[in-house]
């Protein structure tokens, strides 16, 4: 499904500023693999996910899909193959444009945008009935502006947007990081619910560690640009919070001094 | 009173040959969320072109055409220099804008190029305002074309393409995340922009009777002029996306009508500039303001806001 080989990134070469964000991350992705991606601050996870999103081209390393190497394309093409909801929800979406033509654009992804009208009336009611599937409301709403929305609702909407066409890979990049716990429980739901229903593969950096040995069928922790953890199956299941605390310590040799990651346990 | 009377049918035909022009500049500003100022530049060269076509024999709406054409170009060096170079979509545009000072002398000859109305088949005039048929009134005519060309915009930005040109600056990283080439869409945009622009030069080129190098000076402003005055008059009316550029043209006859009781109360037409962009400032700020005094400002006033 997903190899990332040896990916290597340094922002700001040759400055005061050098920082060596990713050195030689490697990781191998089955199909229908839940991957969660802990770390500490800075440990390179969103840098992670945007490499292989292709935000920026990577200083070394390969990165493919389904076998086809994609380390070249730029961002928009590879958007056809993922589906990405980003940790601020103001990122995901357009706010000056109304719900159904945000769907609408999600759904054109990975196709050319033709003359053909933006939005038809069979793809409207397949908004309505996959916005009514989420119990929000949103399916009465659909001409509002999404800049009129909580960021709760905004990110359930970025999530059905990534989802809308079937992604061969999902990157989830804290997703619920910026959200109040009740609602950020919900999106988590919903996002563990569509998953399971469309058998995603699908990649989610997270900050809580409790959530990080729920969800999903492997665990890999980053420290440092580098994965110095990755457990899967029954391992990953019979995990404590403890004992991932534990084994960041021994892989790093540090002490877990986190504040939002010790909170969040 | 009279001879402000005897000048509004002309400023009216000004005003909305100058609306083209804004509801090019609103392309760019409001829906790309680019500050072009290219279209300085650019109105020159629709004006040059329309101009030296015609004299070189070419029917009206060929030269029109061509000065439309030659718009898109402007608009494809300006994306070029932001998108392929990564300038900044500010500078791009006054490179471009500087170096068509050059291009439109060029184009010309000469700073200036005139266009006899008696001996060449012009569609717009300011001949034609008064004493003529209906159907050859520049009031009309320019009427006409500005509606036939919301209608088309409006057909355009409904369109797969369209929403991606406003995705692309109503959010540029999720249009990306969802395979928009934003640069592609921020290159086309600043075309159909210029090339509105430049039909407008075309037509005010027609309209004065020539084409000078400077026609074009301080475009941008009275471009933006129209844009905030149209919203912030017709902004709560209007909704509709169609409605949103008929209110930018009508603000462009507002500004122009307002333009003509200002020089009718006897002001220094020097100083016209710089109301124009007096005006244009105080306005652009209202937005900054707003989030400074009334929201946040009272509230740490009062005492119970963050404060800053």
């Amino acid at each position: 499904m997903l190899e990332a080989k040896n990916i290597v990134k340094t922002f700001n070469m040759g400055t005061v500023n050098e920082k060596r964000a990713l050195k030689g991350v490697s990781l191998t992705l089955q199909d229908g693999d839940f991957v969660t991606v802990i770390g500490g601050n800075g440990a390179g996870k969103s840098t992670f996910l945007n490499a292989i999103a292709g935000v920026w081209p990577v200083d070394d390393g390969q990165i493919l899909i389904d076998g086809k190497n994609i380390t070249k394309l730029p961002e928009h093409k590879r958007a056809a193959f993922l589906g990405r909801v980003f940790q601020d929800p103001m990122t995901g979406t357009a706010a000056s444009m109304g719900i159904e033509e945000n769907l609408a654009l999600a759904f054109r992804r990975g196709a050319r945008r033709t003359l053909k009208t933006g939005i038809t009336n069979s793809e409207r009611t397949l908004y309505k009935d996959t916005l009514s599937r989420l119990g929000l409301g949103l399916q009465s709403r659909m001409t509002s502006k999404v800049g009129l929305l909580s960021g709760g609702q905004r990110q359930a909407l970025t999530l059905l947007m990534a989802t809308l066409k079937q992604p061969k890979l999902l990157l989830l990049d804290e997703h619920t990081a910026a959200l109040d716990p009740k609602t950020a429980r919900k999106v988590l739901e919903l996002t563990q619910e569509i998953v399971n229903n469309q058998h995603l593969t699908a990649l989610m950096v997270t900050h809580n560690m409790k959530d990080a040995i729920q969800i999903g069928n492997r665990l890999v922790m980053m420290h440092e640009g580098q994965i110095i953890y990755d457990v899967a199956g029954e391992e990953k299941k019979s995990l404590r919070v403890e004992d991932l605390l534990h084994k960041f310590e021994e892989a790093s040799g540090e002490e877990f001094a986190n504040d939002r990651m010790m909170l969040a346990k | 009173m009279a001879s402000l009377f005897n000048a509004l049918p002309g400023a009216a035909a000004q005003g909305l040959i100058w609306g083209i022009m804004a509801i090019g500049v609103y392309l760019t500003y409001r829906i790309l969320d680019i500050a072009d100022l290219t279209v300085d530049g650019s109105f020159c060269t629709g004006g040059a072109v329309c101009v030296m076509l015609m004299l070189g024999g070419q029917n009206v709406w060929v030269a029109m055409l061509g000065a439309i054409l030659a718009g898109m170009v402007t608009g494809l060096a300006t994306g070029f220099f932001h998108t392929f170079m990564g300038i900044p979509a500010i500078l791009a545009g006054i490179l471009t804008q500087l170096g068509l000072y050059s291009v439109n002398l060029k184009i010309m000859g000469k700073a200036n190029q005139a266009i006899n109305v008696d001996k060449f088949d012009l569609l717009v005039s300011l001949r034609y305002i008064k004493n003529v048929s209906f159907f050859k009134n520049t009031i009309f005519i320019v009427t006409v074309m500005i509606l036939v060309l919301i209608l088309i915009l409006y057909w355009f930005f409904g369109t797969e393409l369209g929403c991606s040109l406003r995705a692309t600056g109503s959010n540029d990283k999720m249009a990306r995340a969802q395979g928009i080439n934003t640069d592609f869409a921020r290159v086309l945009g600043l075309m159909l922009s210029n090339g509105l622009v430049a039909l407008a030069g075309a037509l005010l080129g027609q309209y004065q009777g020539f084409a000078d190098v400077n026609m074009g000076r301080g475009a941008i402003v009275i471009g933006l002029a129209a844009v905030i005055i149209g919203e912030a008059i017709f902004g709560k009316i209007f909704h509709n996306f169609g409605f949103r550029l008929l209110g930018v043209a009508l603000g462009s006859i507002i500004y122009y009508l307002v333009l003509q009781l200002v020089i009718w109360l006897g002001i220094d037409r020097d100083l016209l500039k710089l109301l124009s962009a007096l005006v244009v400032a105080f306005f652009l700020g209202i937005p900054t303001w707003k989030a400074r005094y009334m929201k946040s400002g009272l509230g740490s006033i009062l005492g119970k806001g963050k404060g800053r």
